[in-house]
């Protein structure tokens, strides 16, 4: 089912949670909404199920306009941050509930079986007689889920899907959930605040702030080409330096960057951790280290340039640096935004 | 006893322990210990004369209309307490505690006022050919007034913390209202609704204060046990008010512990393993 925002604005009182956002999701799209708390995502994402009612503009499902269809009749299927999964009905009773309430009446040896069907989908072979309270919570995520998809929605939303989980169940479960979804083609939207998550699981990423879209795209293209500064930061890690745009060159603590195009004027340049190299010898921006972190894939380096800059970049973990020492970083590429 | 970290344990335990046993235990003892004192052919006798056998139908059935009167109309004033806010919300909640602020024998005055037939209730139903003041209904009212705050306090914090998503997730499924309301949220209140019912209808079986007003009071009609008891005591036959009272007792006993054994049920949900 594709879906299509137009120009769709919510105000909570006085605050203006999503300004005119316009934006089209293919049918079997897998698409990330990021963005820092306060984006305007989780609004949008529940305008989208019909859990808010927007306050101006249209939100349409295929050709149907769906803007003031209630969230029961809209044919959603909603995975909550926490689960939402209800406390005192087993894992089977939680999938079942969808199919018993729904006005389109089953047998009984239906919803069984569906059941059953689901619950292998979701992994969870065997546990349908466990309540809630008595699985872990990626056990509960994939019933949230399972119980999502038992009313055969037209698009799958889903809410900080693995915000409550630690990092190894939250890295299997992005795999899995991108599995389920090559499986079974729905549409699915997903709200994080999370970069990693959003560029390793989304089709497309829509990078939003204070309500509206700032930069939408593959992960390859926010990433290799991010528009403004505040998506290059959003995005990762990165070292800011002050620049002067002059003649089609960046200048920063004296290493130059080549940026034809660009008007004269100040600006700021901004570059990754690993665009960064090391050396004792010059040339390049001297620079004297001032900590060194470990990290299992490298050796995370902080540095301090003569002009009082702050610098981060990585080297190989088998690379012998300490604090104190001197050297020279290089800049291999970097992106330049002016600035104002 | 099982180490913790937590200070000041074993001191509290003593010390309510304690007062558990003086204020409790002991006046009840005692209650029993004069029962007891009556030989066996004696307290059967006196537990089960006709006049005392009346008094227990109109008390436990009083009660337990109050009672289910209480279960529907608590549940939708903390529903209401709890989901809107209106103009005087404040003052509406403030008002459910006043039976409990109240001298019950006050509010046993108010009512009579109000429903004998001449009073401004009892005029309207007396037209209508009903009769509220010295009959059983009276006596019913008088409870209800006395045991309302029990439903509404005990439930109204649980609907209060009840998650939205939970009904969010119930709606995005398809679920009409009413589904909602009896297969989510009611199966989730059904503990604290119990233990609402189970204080409430306690509290009715002991009323006293706010009932002899507008019972009426008479023998094998609309004599609570409560009256029958302080008659005998009038009467100095303490062995007989001790017997008929720990009747009472008994009764309050096995629902308390009904109660309990259906909100274990009621919450099988949380045990872990």
């Amino acid at each position: 089912m594709k879906i299509r925002l137009e120009n769709v604005v919510k105000t909570f009182e006085t605050f203006r949670a999503v300004r005119d956002v316009s934006l089209t999701i293919e049918s079997g799209e897998l698409v990330a909404l990021l963005g820092p708390s306060g984006s305007g995502k989780t609004t949008i994402l529940r305008m989208v199920a019909g859990l808010e009612y927007a306050d101006g503009g249209h939100i349409y499902f295929g050709d149907q306009d769906a803007t003031d269809i209630p969230v029961r009749d809209r044919g959603v299927g909603f995975v909550f941050q926490h689960y939402a999964l209800f406390p005192h009905m087993t894992v089977a009773e939680n999938i079942a509930f969808g199919m018993k309430v729904s006005k389109v009446k089953r047998e009984k040896a239906a919803i069984d079986a569906r059941v059953v069907e689901l619950l292998r989908l979701v992994r969870l072979e065997g546990l349908g007689d466990r309540f809630p309270a008595q699985i872990s919570g990626g056990q509960r995520q994939r019933v949230a889920l399972a119980r999502a998809l038992s009313v055969d929605p037209k698009v799958l939303l889903l809410d900080e899907p693995f915000g409550a989980l630690d990092a190894n169940v939250r890295h299997d479960l992005r795999r899995w959930l991108r599995e389920i979804h090559r499986e079974l083609g729905i549409t699915t939207i997903f709200v994080t605040h999370d970069q990693e998550e959003a560029l390793d699981l989304a089709d497309r990423v829509v990078i939003l702030k204070d309500g509206h879209i700032i930069q939408q795209g593959t992960a390859e293209e926010v990433c290799r080409n991010p528009q403004s500064a505040f998506v290059m930061k959003f995005l990762g890690d990165a070292n800011v330096l002050a620049a002067e745009v002059r003649d089609g060159k960046a200048y920063a603590s004296g290493a130059a960057i080549d940026v034809s195009g660009m008007a004269d004027g100040k600006a700021e340049l901004y570059a990754r951790p690993a665009d960064l190299d090391w050396s004792a010898q010059g040339p390049g921006i001297p620079a004297s280290i001032t900590r060194v972190l470990d990290r299992p894939d490298g050796r995370r380096v902080l540095a301090t340039t003569e002009t009082g800059d702050q610098l981060e970049f990585d080297v190989e973990p088998e690379r012998a640096v300490k604090a104190g020492e001197g050297g020279f970083v290089t800049l291999r590429r970097a992106k330049v935004f002016a600035l104002g | 006893m099982r180490r913790n970290v937590l200070p000041g344990l074993r001191l509290s335990l003593g010390v309510t322990l304690f007062y558990v046993g003086l204020i409790v235990v002991l006046p009840l003892a005692a209650l029993v210990f004069k029962a007891a004192s009556l030989g066996p052919e004696d307290y059967w006798r006196i537990v089960s004369s006709s006049r005392a056998l009346a008094s227990y139908r109109v008390t436990v059935l009083s009660a337990l209309g109050a009672t289910v009167f209480n279960l529907f109309f608590g549940l939708a004033l903390a529903w209401v307490l709890t989901r809107y806010r209106f103009p005087g919300w404040r003052i509406v909640d403030a008002m459910v505690d006043l039976p409990f602020a109240l001298p019950t024998a006050v509010a046993g005055i108010a009512l009579t006022a109000l429903f004998t037939t001449n009073g401004w209730f009892g005029s309207i139903l007396a037209d209508l050919g009903i009769k509220v003041a010295y009959t059983p209904l009276g006596i019913m009212i008088a409870m209800c007034f006395t045991s309302l705050p029990f439903i509404v306090r005990t439930v109204q914090p649980v609907l209060e913390d009840l998650d939205p998503a939970l009904e969010e997730a119930a709606l995005s499924l398809g679920g009409s209202d009413w589904e909602i309301f009896r297969k989510v949220i009611l199966p989730l209140l059904t503990p604290a609704l119990l233990a609402g019912v189970s204080l409430s209808f306690a509290r009715s079986l002991g009323e006293f204060g706010a009932i002899i007003f507008i019972a009426g009071n008479q023998p094998m009609s609309t004599e609570i046990t409560a009256l029958l008891v302080f008659i005998r005591l009038e009467e100095y036959d303490y062995q007989a008010a001790a017997a008929i009272a720990s009747v009472l007792l008994i009764a309050a006993f096995v629902m308390l512990a009904l109660t309990n054994w259906m909100q274990s049920r009621a919450l099988r949900y949380t045990v872990r393993g």
